[in-house]
Order: structure tokens, then sequence, then C-alpha cells
């Protein structure tokens, strides 16, 4: 376990992630945004940049973690963080039913399995409008703050509770990639007939990774649900899931980073350019996204790293 | 109300047997399918409201522009993609996609389009004591006449030969001397204009926006391809009457569902038989 530990590089980053308090106090509830997304991001890199599982359909977890915490804060109490562990909880629990499913397929019928689940639920939340609030979203409730602090109108302690908990999963995606059970993710990535061969469970492996970025998921819906009080039907959207890609294959699939720095690209350009105009801003996602895979087929990280080896 | 299902169904199996006969043949996942069918929809519309011709001259033209539009991008992009992943193929045509929302949005702004079929296709009449409605009548005879063509054209023709033989095994067809890629980049033309044709029939029935190449209609047409099985013109056919009657009845009688029973018998489906209802490979 050589590389458990954080290397300089990693410091500095992390350390950087802290800079919008003091550089750009104004920005902090995107950043907020941010490092939830980058959450989302990191969850599907899990199973799509390690485990080789391609989904469409994503933003389910994310959205059920959304809604449970909503359900929670607005007709029980509205302490977040054990919200948020019921919320990873149920999102887990979700996945880890599905999971039996979606490990089974592949190509095409995976795809549109994971886009139909998405979809499914979708429907599901817009028609059970008592409990969910349908298109008017969930409203109504307020989360005072956590630990003691305030959410404040800045999104100082927003900002601080998102960051915490996207460098707390970080640090246990990051442990459970360098773990045995990690390489065999990648094993089953590289090649999905060989592991079986020397010993290796594939479907129980695919099925923890599955529930593992469930979970992850439905932590960073909860974490949006706390720090924007309100909770939209947009969390479940098929929009949602297919940002989430373009993000993590932007940053870089299979990296831990690549989610990371694909949220904080993508999520600065869209509030940069959607002020501009905001249904332009899908062309230049579009391309953008055309040309990351036509270029730089291990997204920017990737790109970045050919560049050092080419160097040295 | 059937009838009505039927006419709706019609017009999917017309967006969507494109997308099937180049998924069976290639593997290609094309998620900017819809955007031929955009594409065909606005060409109608720019050239009867604005140049003021006739609506059913319009569809000729419609169908041309979604074939050419399909043969640039296949001939500039996706023929390098042939050999990539699903995933690269996916986002790459989600990119097209996603372009062409903003582009039509540029030209014609967010807002529906419309473009009226001349008079003697709108309104209703009575037969046998029930009442239909003329436009649909329409599209069920031009779905069906297109049907017939089609499959004549591909089972009783030599390029129709060619095409069977690429789908149902590339690597002998290319043995046999076969042009595999020319005949793809003919099926490519025919998918995305018939897409095209698709898109403009459709704008009476489901409006025309610019959201379409990533709207509802993408997932039907993909739940057409993925039920009806990769490359299957009857499984694409059957697919899409059983999906528009479903969705018509649905609406129809229970319309608090919403497509939430549609996505559940996908997945039903898909689960049984994850090649599709007629799929072979």
């Amino acid at each position: 376990m050589a590389n458990v530990k954080l290397n300089p590089l990693e410091v500095v980053f992390w350390l950087c992630t802290l800079l919008p308090f003091v550089l750009a106090p104004s920005y902090l509830s995107l950043a907020s945004q941010i490092a939830i997304t980058a959450l989302f991001a990191l969850s599907l890199d899990l199973i799509l940049g390690y485990a080789g599982i391609v989904s469409l359909g994503h933003a389910a977890f994310f959205g059920v973690g959304a809604y449970v915490a909503g359900l929670i804060a607005k007709h029980y109490w509205t302490e977040p963080i054990s919200a948020l562990l019921l919320s990873g909880l149920a999102a887990g629990i979700l996945g880890y039913a599905l999971s039996h499913i979606v490990v089974r397929f592949r190509h095409l019928a995976l795809i549109m399995l994971t886009m139909g689940f998405g979809l499914l639920l979708a429907e599901a939340a817009n028609s059970a409008s008592d409990i969910t609030g349908g298109a008017d979203g969930l409203q109504g409730f307020r989360v005072p703050g956590v630990l003691g602090f305030g959410f404040d109108m800045f999104g100082r302690t927003a900002y601080a509770y998102s960051l915490a908990l996207l460098f707390l999963c970080f640090l246990v995606c990051r442990r459970i990639i360098h773990s045995p059970f990690g390489l065999a993710l990648r094993g089953i990535r590289e090649n999905a007939t060989r592991m079986p061969a020397i010993g290796a469970p594939n479907l129980a492996h695919l099925r923890k990774a599955y529930t593992m970025a469930a979970m992850f998921a439905g932590l960073a819906g909860a974490a949006l649900t706390h720090t924007t009080s309100t909770v939209s039907l947009e969390v479940l959207s098929f929009g949602r899931s297919a940002d989430v890609l373009v993000i993590l294959i932007l940053g870089g699939a299979g990296r831990l980073y690549g989610g990371i720095i694909g949220a904080i690209i993508y999520m600065v350009a869209r509030d940069q350019f959607s002020g501009v105009n905001p249904q332009y801003w899908y062309f230049w996602i579009g391309l953008l996204l055309v040309t990351v895979v036509m270029l730089l087929p291990n997204g920017v990280l990737g790109g970045l790293s050919a560049l050092h080896k080419k160097r040295q | 109300m059937l009838f009505d299902g039927f006419a709706y169904g019609m017009l999917l199996f017309l967006l969507s047997v494109g997308l099937s006969v180049t998924l069976g043949m290639m593997n290609f996942v094309n998620l900017a399918h819809c955007t031929f069918a955009a594409v065909g929809g606005y060409c109608t519309v720019t050239l009867v409201n604005r140049l003021g011709w006739p609506f059913l001259a319009a569809l000729p033209l419609a169908f041309l522009a979604g074939a050419l539009l399909s043969v640039v991008l296949e001939r500039a992009l996706f023929r390098r993609l042939y050999r990539a992943s699903d995933l690269d193929q996916c986002l790459v045509t989600i990119g097209i996609a996603f372009m062409s929302i903003a582009a039509f949005a540029w030209f014609y702004s967010t807002e529906p389009q419309s473009a009226r079929p001349p008079a003697y296709l709108i309104g209703s009449f009575e037969l046998m004591g029930r009442n239909f409605g003329t436009y649909r009548i329409f599209l069920a005879v031009a779905g069906l006449l297109i049907t017939a063509l089609l499959v004549f054209g591909l089972e009783h023709t030599r390029f129709g030969a060619r095409v069977r033989a690429a789908v149902d095994n590339q690597r002998m067809a290319r043995g046999l001397g076969i042009d595999v890629d020319r005949a793809f980049m003919l099926t490519f033309a025919l998918g995305g204009g018939l897409a095209g044709l698709g898109g403009a029939l459709a704008i009476e029935v489901i409006g025309l926006e610019s959201t379409l190449p990533l709207s509802v209609i993408l997932v039907y047409v993909l739940i057409v391809v993925a039920v009806g099985g990769l490359g299957s013109i009857r499984g694409s056919f059957v697919a899409a009457i059983v999906l528009g009657i479903t969705d018509t009845a649905g609406k129809y009688y229970f319309p608090w569902l919403g497509a939430f029973l549609i996505y559940l018998v996908m997945v039903a489906l898909l689960m049984w038989r994850p090649l599709g209802l007629f799929g072979k490979r």
C-alpha cells in the first residue's frame, strides 16, 4: 500500500480548495455546488472509471438521496449529519437492489437499463406529487445549520460542509481503489472473462462497487438538499445523469481527480457562459465533449499526464 | 383511439428504423439520431412558412436534409468511431445533439414551431359511426407505404441483399467483396432521411422544439430499437406500433401514470430479453 498516503501535489490541491474562502467569498455558493457535483462525479467514477459500468441513469441515486434528506428535514428533524447518513443508506439500498440486475448486462442493454431505471424513478417522483411535491418540488423546510454553524447567505458554512463531505468521501474512495478489491475492479474492466478464470467473483465485486457508488451519489444529493433547502424534480432528471457523465469524461475517468477537475471546469464555465446566454451554453459543452473524446481520450487529466510523460 | 395509437406508432417507426439498422450493422450507438428528425422538421417549417411551399412538396426535401446531414456526420466523425467503445460513441453523439439543440435555438428560437398541413389534411370525418382524424389517416397510409417500400427494397434488391449481409456478418460480407463502408454510408443516409421525414410529419402530432434531439422522443426511439432488436426491421415495426398504442391508451385511460408504464414495460422486456424481441445476436 505504498501510495495510500497523499503525495505533496495532492496536499497542495486540497489546500487550494480552501482558497475560495479568502479569494472569492462571493462565489462560495457556486463553490459548494462544485464540491457536491464533484462528489457525484467521483461516485460515477467508481463504477464507470474503475469497474467499467456505463450508466446513463446515475441521477437516480443522487435524487433519492436528495429527496430522503428533504423529506426528513420537512417532516422529522433538521439535524443534517444523521439525515445525510440515512440518505446515503437509502440510496445505497436502492443501489444494492438494482445492482443485481444491472451487473448482468453490457453494451446497449446496460445503457438502456440504467437510463430506464432513472426515467422510471423520475416519473414515479413526478406522479407521487403528494409526497415529493411533483413538478413544484419539495419546499417549505430549512436546515438551520450543521454542528452549531448556521447556514449563512454567503454560503460559507455550506461550502465548508460540502467540501468536508467531499474530502472524507474522497479519502474513502481512494482507500477503496487502492485495496485489493479496487485492483479486482480494474481487472474486471480490462478483461471480464479472465477475472473469473483466476477465481475472482466478478458479479459480487461489481455489485459491491455499484452499491458503494449509489451510496456516495446519495450523500451528494443529500448535501445539495441541505445547502439549498429545496428539492426539485431536476435532481432525478436525465439531464443530470448526462451532465455528470460529461463532467467525468471531461476531467478523465478512472483517476479519482478527474471528476473533481471536470466539475470545476464545467461548473465555472457554465456559470460564466450561461450568464451571457443560457441556451447557447450547450453548444460549447457539446463541442468540448466531441473534442475531448476525439482528441483527448482520457480527459483533461489524461492529456496532462501524457504531456508530462512526453517531457520526461 | 386504437387507430390514433397506430398512426403514432407509424411515426415512431419512421423515426427509429434507421437507428435500428445502423446500430445492428456497425454496433454504433447514435444518440444524435433525433437531430436528423429535427433537421427534417425545421427544413419543412422553413420551406412552408418562409418560402410558401406546399406542405407535401416540402416532405421530400425534409428527407434529403436528414440524409445529407447524416452522410456528412458519418463521413466526418462517426466513421472514426466504429471501433471505439460504446461510451465514446455515446458521448460524441450526445455532444452533437447538444450542439444541434443550441444551433436550432440560435436560428429558430426556443419557441415551438409549426407548419400547417394543407386544408384537405386537417379535420376529421366519420366512417361507420367512428370519428377519424384525416391527418392520422394520412400518417398511417404514408407510414405503411414507406414500410412496404423499405421491405421491398431490403428484401428484393441487390442493395438490400448487401445491407442484410453486412448486418448479419460484416466480415463475411467484406470477404465476399461487398463494399460494406459504402453500404453503410447509404444505409446511414436512408436512416437519417427517414428520420428527417418522420420529423417533418411529426410536427403536427408532437410539435417541434429546439430540444427535440434529446427529448422524450429520443427515449422512445431507443426503446423501439432496444425492444425490437438490433437490425430487425420487423422488430422495430412491431415495437413501434405496440409502443404507440400503449402510449396513447395509457395517456387516455391512466393519465396519472404518465410515461411510467412505458418505462416499466421496457425495463421488464430488456431484463427478459436483453437483445430485444426479434434480436438475433
